[in-house]
């Protein structure tokens, strides 16, 4: 019930579309077709042949191209959904409800259906995930059917075939031959690189088998490939961070642990089209500054072992490294990249406290923006005590200053100031190009003389353990492309009838202009009968092919 | 032919199985565990050691067999300026009954912090976090963030916002030693 025996007597797996040992057609789809369907040799598709349990019937389905391909289309659309509307991390917010909101604001009701379908975060949905992973299990599955039969098939394959399956391949013969023909074919085609068997009065010659392994060393690269990207998501394989970092801030190094960095200068240099570069001055006078060096001068710290976080008092220099665009600092298979930068935030300024009056100064005073004291003394033992500092002044709140963020970007000072001639103090409150005085007029007031900025460095901190993994299934992949791309499986049947008839055919997978080149060497060499392509000729007819 | 069919059963169950599972182990580790990335509640909290505004050091792990209670804050973060006399208050009843409060300040100047702290007349112990090295140990977003640790060294609850009055004596009963 289950099997099929084929009249020469072999039992073939259900599914057979040729009998595997002599070849003769099985189905009444191949009895009546021209020619024969040599996709896998005509071999039952494994899962085909078996379907019983539930293990059985999941094993099925993924053994289906159809399904394969209809996964691929699905994770192709739903890939490019994800790139209508930026992706999560690429937009400005980061908690929940900002991103949420954000999407809303900017694109509207589009976004609030994009946010709510969850396609924001796309590619790292549990859905998408599932779906590249049943690609993977599909990939396995479909190529383990195929090529198992198709490997055991071409292994145990039988020199003489029956005469209706060399009559229905696409290249045949028939005629009258020598008694020297087989021989001559044989050392022909020996000469053209074909390994050769001969079983009584036939021959089998073949070259190239190892092109049909192609697509499954190609499905084999996109496996290793795959696992490749499965590893990004486990914890220490990828590292892809943003690290801002001031002039003058030493910073622990995200997702890098025991390492910190600090920030000694960032420059940004512009051709200035003098000296050297005067033949740069028509370009730049064409379109304004031009960029030259982005540059981080940083010195790299390690903790040393057994520190813990916030122990920063016994760091070791690693390395001082200037980090410029394409030149990262490296260490430790981490990678530091000049990613972004700001120019001129606030760094200190300077006062001068000076009489209303007579506009008399009685000296200056620089505040450190970023570590300010807490009191400056003057001469003549003048003081200013600063009673609160706000980094980025943002109003009063119930008569209290508030800052908005810790840095100083519209700094605002309480302060008092004593001297000499008013030992009591004067309060004021001091902001850029601003002064209040809360308790009424002062004499004394702090002048704003200048200001020191800094710049601020945007670096991408890059580990990527999985790129071994990744080239190597990208080289498998091609390696297989290329085994199924440039070479061919190229058979030639011949048998010698008791009455010295030839029958010859000759099949390949792919470039059939080839495969009858050599033959046409190798029937000028051994005179043998003229050959046919059959489907060219029904082509001819004008009966399509299926 | 059973025991080639039983094989079969085997090779099939045993490919899809660990396809299955290298499925799931990947969602596991790109959708669930990415929203708390390496901090959750369960685990031992990363031990640190940071100075507060006395010098003294304070370091976690010196606080077995007591609740800590570290929360991370800035002087600009307006609800911290709120959840923080609330904070002090119920410090003064836990302290005795073993719960610590350990507010971290992220990486702003001593005079800042010190300023903001006696204008609020706080007593429960403030470090600065100098460099960020403990907010990206504790994977810290936003603030305030408040981690709770039971006597035993586990993290028992991260609490990202604003918190109550309730809220906070709820937490303190939560970590405080039997």
């Amino acid at each position: 019930m289950e099997n099929l025996q084929c009249q020469c007597g072999h039992v073939n797996p259900l599914g057979t579309k040729l009998c595997e040992s002599c070849g003769r057609s099985l189905t009444d789809k191949e009895q009546n077709s021209k020619l024969v369907d040599m996709r896998y040799e005509g071999t039952a598709r494994r899962s085909q042949t078996y379907n019983k349990s539930i293990i059985d019937k999941i094993w099925n389905f993924f053994s289906s191209v159809k399904v394969g391909v209809s996964i691929i289309v699905i994770l192709l659309v739903a890939a490019a959904l994800g790139t209508i509307l930026p992706q999560q991390a690429f937009v400005p917010a980061n908690t929940e409800a900002t991103i949420k909101a954000y999407y809303a604001d900017t694109y509207g009701s589009v976004g609030r259906v994009y946010h709510f379908l969850g396609f924001h975060d796309l590619y790292s949905s549990y859905w998408f995930i599932a779906l590249v992973g049943m690609l993977a299990i599909s990939l396995v599955i479909a190529s383990l059917d195929r090529f198992v039969p198709l490997y055991n098939s071409l292994k145990n394959q039988r020199v003489l075939r029956h005469p209706s399956f060399m009559e229905k391949q696409r290249v045949y013969a028939q005629g009258p031959g020598a008694d020297d023909t087989l021989q001559k074919t044989e050392a022909k085609l020996k000469e053209l690189k074909y390994k050769v068997r001969t079983d009584k009065n036939g021959l089998l010659a073949e070259k190239g088998r190892f092109s049909r392994w192609g697509p499954y060393v190609n499905h084999i690269g996109l496996i290793i490939f795959l696992v490749g990207v499965m590893l990004r998501m486990i914890p220490g394989f990828y590292v892809d961070e943003t690290l801002w970092i001031r002039e003058g801030e030493t910073r622990a190094i995200p997702e890098v642990p025991g390492y910190s960095l600090e920030n000694v200068k960032f420059a940004l240099e512009t051709y200035t089209g003098e000296g050297e570069e005067a033949r740069f001055g028509e370009a730049l006078d064409r379109v304004g500054t031009v960029a030259k060096n982005y540059q981080t001068d940083i010195v790299l710290y390690q903790a040393p072992n057994n520190s813990l976080p916030g122990e920063t008092d016994n760091l070791e220099v690693v390395k001082e490294y200037p980090i410029r665009v394409n030149q990262p600092l490296k260490f430790d298979g981490y990678a530091i990249y000049q990613m972004d930068y700001k120019l001129n935030e606030l760094k200190t300024m300077t006062f001068a406290l000076t009489d209303q009056e007579t506009e008399e100064s009685l000296g200056e005073l620089t505040i450190d923006l970023i570590d300010p004291n807490e009191s400056y003394e003057l001469k003549n033992g003048s003081t200013v005590k600063l009673l609160g500092y706000y980094p980025n002044f943002s109003g009063f709140e119930n008569g209290e200053p508030q800052t908005a963020s810790p840095l100083p970007d519209n700094p605002g000072f309480l302060v008092k100031m004593t001297t000499p001639a008013t030992p009591q103090g004067e309060t004021s409150f001091i902001t850029i190009q601003n002064t209040i005085e809360p308790f009424g007029p002062n004499q004394y007031k702090l002048t704003f003389q200048n200001a020191e900025m800094r710049n601020v460095s945007g670096l991408t901190v890059r580990k990527d353990s999985t790129l071994p993994i990744l080239g190597l299934g990208g080289l498998i992949f091609m390696i297989g492309v290329a085994q199924g791309m440039y070479f061919n499986h190229r058979r030639f049947w011949l048998q010698q009838t008791d009455s010295g008839d030839i029958l010859l055919a000759g099949h390949t997978n792919k470039n059939w202009f080839g495969l009858k080149k050599d033959l046409d060497q190798v029937s000028a060499y051994a005179s043998l009968p003229a050959y046919t392509d059959q489907q060219e000729e029904t082509e001819k007819e004008g009966e399509p092919q299926s | 032919m059973a025991t080639k069919k039983k094989n079969r059963l085997f090779m099939r169950t045993a490919i899809l199985l660990v396809m299955v599972g290298a499925i799931a182990f990947t969602i596991y580790n790109g959708v669930i565990k990415e929203k708390n990335e390496l901090l959750q509640v369960g685990d031992q909290a990363p031990d640190f050691a940071l100075t507060d505004l006395n010098g003294d050091r304070h370091q976690l792990s010196d606080y077995k067999g007591q609740g800590v209670f570290v929360n991370f804050w800035g002087t600009w973060c307006k609800p911290c300026e709120k959840e923080f006399p609330l904070m002090d208050r119920q410090y003064q009843v836990y302290k005795d009954q073993g719960v610590q409060i350990l507010a971290v300040n992220i990486a702003q100047s001593d005079y800042e912090v010190r300023q903001y702290a006696e204008q609020r007349n706080l007593t429960f112990p403030i470090v600065i976090d100098k460099d960020k090295s403990v907010m990206e140990a504790y994977n810290i977003r936003p603030l305030p963030t408040t981690i709770l640790v039971n006597p035993e060294g586990k993290i028992t609850k991260i609490i990202t916002g604003e918190m109550s009055e309730e809220d906070i004596v709820s937490y303190m009963e939560e970590i405080k030693p039997e």
